[in-house]
């Protein structure tokens, strides 16, 4: 076993779930069984290989250039409307839970 | 108007110009069989009549008044419930966006009803199109036109089984590992995915940012094509897409295929590939070889290292990109909580489902301090030797012939407790998604229980001509 019942804790506790214990039986599974799969990968010599993290790298990048300038395609003239109007406040609140005229309220933050 | 099967673009836009008959009736029509159908089918989650009856009237008057129609002039067609719609309720499949109304569109969407396309509604699909049987919608699954006891694959699952039942003429979905050529093959329709970069993501829910893309499913090869055409081109809005001109896809679809050269690898024909499927996609190969197209074995040796990098990399991606439901601005928040933290936990505990929970879990896991390196760097740099395996063989060849899935329609319930058996219908088309390559599935037979089978075409990144070109002769012959 790969993973632990601590890894899989700690993993939730990062991506803000809390998840059953039920939950955390299956995903420990899960897990082990999917990371067992994926170890697979090891076969492979990839010390000499760039990671690929875009594929936008293909098709705008200009790796002749340097540091942003190697982004130029994706560059616009700065409008200082911006490119649509931005949204209405009252839209803007429309789908939060529990909004007030102004704000998005949330439970309080800083203990007194 | 009681026949909609394989109603096309071209029909409906010329008796509409014609004015044999008009939008209206054909958006009535669409709605009749949908009331008819779906109730079986599960293939919609929201209709929005009033959007859809407004724009077939718009349609109309201009007909009306002999102007020239628009491309689309009047089509009905569905939009997977992952592409906002201002003022439409937009799911994404999951209970965490039950109630979210966008205030904005989607650009592809935008773009269709700029070219008279009729929205009739939001199709179902996988939670955050998570998934390759639709068993992941978080409302109902979808249930296979073919058979109502299979699945329609996914995640584009209801957008296929729509246009598969005649519900609509055609429909937009997603695919980030499969999802919309996999259920185009289980469903029998066309399904194309275009490079990365042709079309707009902007107002698509996202899932994994680098692999996501827009495309059509569609009843024909010409139609695939006419809906790329409108949706494709840069777009301001979105700095991945590209700026590449646009070709005139329909002008290049009957240039004769000739001596166009077809790539077949054996990685693409080896163990786990159904026999039916074999026989029938050998069968279409040998088809495209009496065409005059030149058939050459090649090798894509990185292959079966392909899903294992595609579920680090969009899982990864995913739980990024999923940090956003957090039950403060746009999604649901649980009841009676105290602290910010709480809200959050319990919120997207409500919320997402399993199978969103088990890939964010794997993504956060394999981004984590001390896993990075093992899991996320090493998947980037095997996606490298991926893509190059296609850049090597497109030296060599035009095209790429290969099965879209290794086994027809599968039933429900069937492999919905194995994630490992589930992941591996996608073993044909993550590797597209990865590299960025267009790639189009289309039908190429049936199986003795009468399911279809698809054909997958894999094409250079923006060729989708060639893609289009070689399914068309296909689908002609």
């Amino acid at each position: 076993m790969k993973v632990t019942e601590k890894d899989v804790s700690y993993v939730a506790e990062l991506a803000n779930l809390d998840l059953t214990d039920r939950e955390r039986a299956g995903m420990l599974r899960d897990l082990n069984s999917i990371l067992e799969y994926v170890d697979r990968l090891d076969e492979l010599d990839t010390s000499d290989v760039p990671p690929m993290a875009q594929v936008s790298d293909r098709y705008g990048v200009d790796q002749s250039k340097r540091g942003s300038e190697r982004f130029l395609y994706a560059m616009r003239e700065d409008i200082p409307d911006g490119l649509r109007k931005s949204l209405p406040h009252e839209e803007a609140l429309a789908n939060a839970p529990d909004p007030d005229e102004q704000f998005f309220r949330v439970p309080k933050v800083i203990e007194r | 108007m009681n026949n909609l099967d394989s109603l096309n673009i071209d029909a409906v836009r010329s008796a509409v110009q014609e004015r044999q008959t008009t939008a209206f009736a054909f958006a009535e029509a669409h709605y009749a069989r949908i009331q008819d159908r779906d109730g079986e089918i599960g293939a919609f989650l929201t209709l929005c009549r009033d959007r859809a009856l407004a724009q077939a009237d718009r349609i109309d008057r201009m007909a009306a008044e002999g102007q020239p129609l628009p491309p689309l002039a009047g089509v009905p067609v569905a939009i997977k419930d992952v592409m906002s719609t201002s003022g439409v309720r937009t799911t994404a499949g999951s209970k965490m966006l039950d109630k979210y109304i966008p205030p904005y569109d989607c650009t592809a969407v935008e773009r269709l009803e700029r070219a008279g396309a009729v929205v009739l509604g939001k199709t179902n699909c996988d939670e955050f199109a998570m998934g390759s049987s639709n068993e992941n919608s978080a409302f109902y699954p979808v249930r296979n036109p073919h058979d109502l006891t299979r699945v329609p694959g996914g995640s584009s699952g209801g957008s296929a089984a729509a246009v598969a039942a005649d519900m609509a003429v055609a429909a937009l979905g997603s695919d980030t590992g499969g999802s919309i050529r996999q259920p185009a093959s289980f469903c029998g329709v066309v399904g194309l995915m275009p490079t990365y970069g042709r079309v707009s993501r902007y107002g698509l829910i996202a899932f994994a940012s680098s692999l996501d893309h827009i495309g059509p499913l569609t009843k024909t090869v010409k139609d695939a094509a006419t809906l790329l055409q409108v949706i494709a081109g840069r777009d301001p809005m979105d700095s991945t897409s590209a700026a590449v001109p646009v070709p005139d896809y329909l002008a290049e679809l009957d240039r004769p295929i000739r001596g166009v050269r077809i790539g077949v690898a054996q990685e693409y024909f080896g163990e786990g590939l159904n026999d039916e499927v074999r026989q029938s996609v050998e069968s279409a190969i040998d088809t495209l070889k009496n065409l005059g197209c030149e058939i050459i074995p090649i090798s894509l040796p990185h292959t079966p290292y392909a899903i294992p990098t595609y579920y680090l990399i969009a899982t990864a991606e995913a739980s990024s990109n999923l940090a956003r439901y957090d039950g403060v601005r746009y999604s649901l928040r649980a009841r009676g909580v105290k602290t910010l933290s709480e809200m959050y936990r319990r919120s997207r505990d409500e919320g997402f489902g399993a199978e969103v929970k088990r890939r964010i879990i794997l993504g956060t896991y394999a981004l984590s301090a001390g896993y990075y390196d093992a899991y996320y760097l090493k998947a980037q740099k095997v996606r490298t030797l991926l893509t190059r395996n296609f850049d090597e063989a497109f030296r060599k060849v035009d095209a790429i012939a290969t099965p879209t899935s290794p086994t027809a329609a599968f039933r429900l319930g069937e492999r919905s407790d194995d994630p490992l058996a589930m992941y591996l219908a996608d073993v044909y088309t993550v590797t597209a998604d990865l590299a960025g390559i267009p790639g189009i599935s289309i039908p190429c037979g049936e199986t003795k229980d009468k399911l279809p089978i698809g054909l997958q075409i894999l094409g250079k990144h923006f060729d989708e001509s060639t893609v289009l070109r070689v399914a068309h002769a296909y689908e002609q012959a």
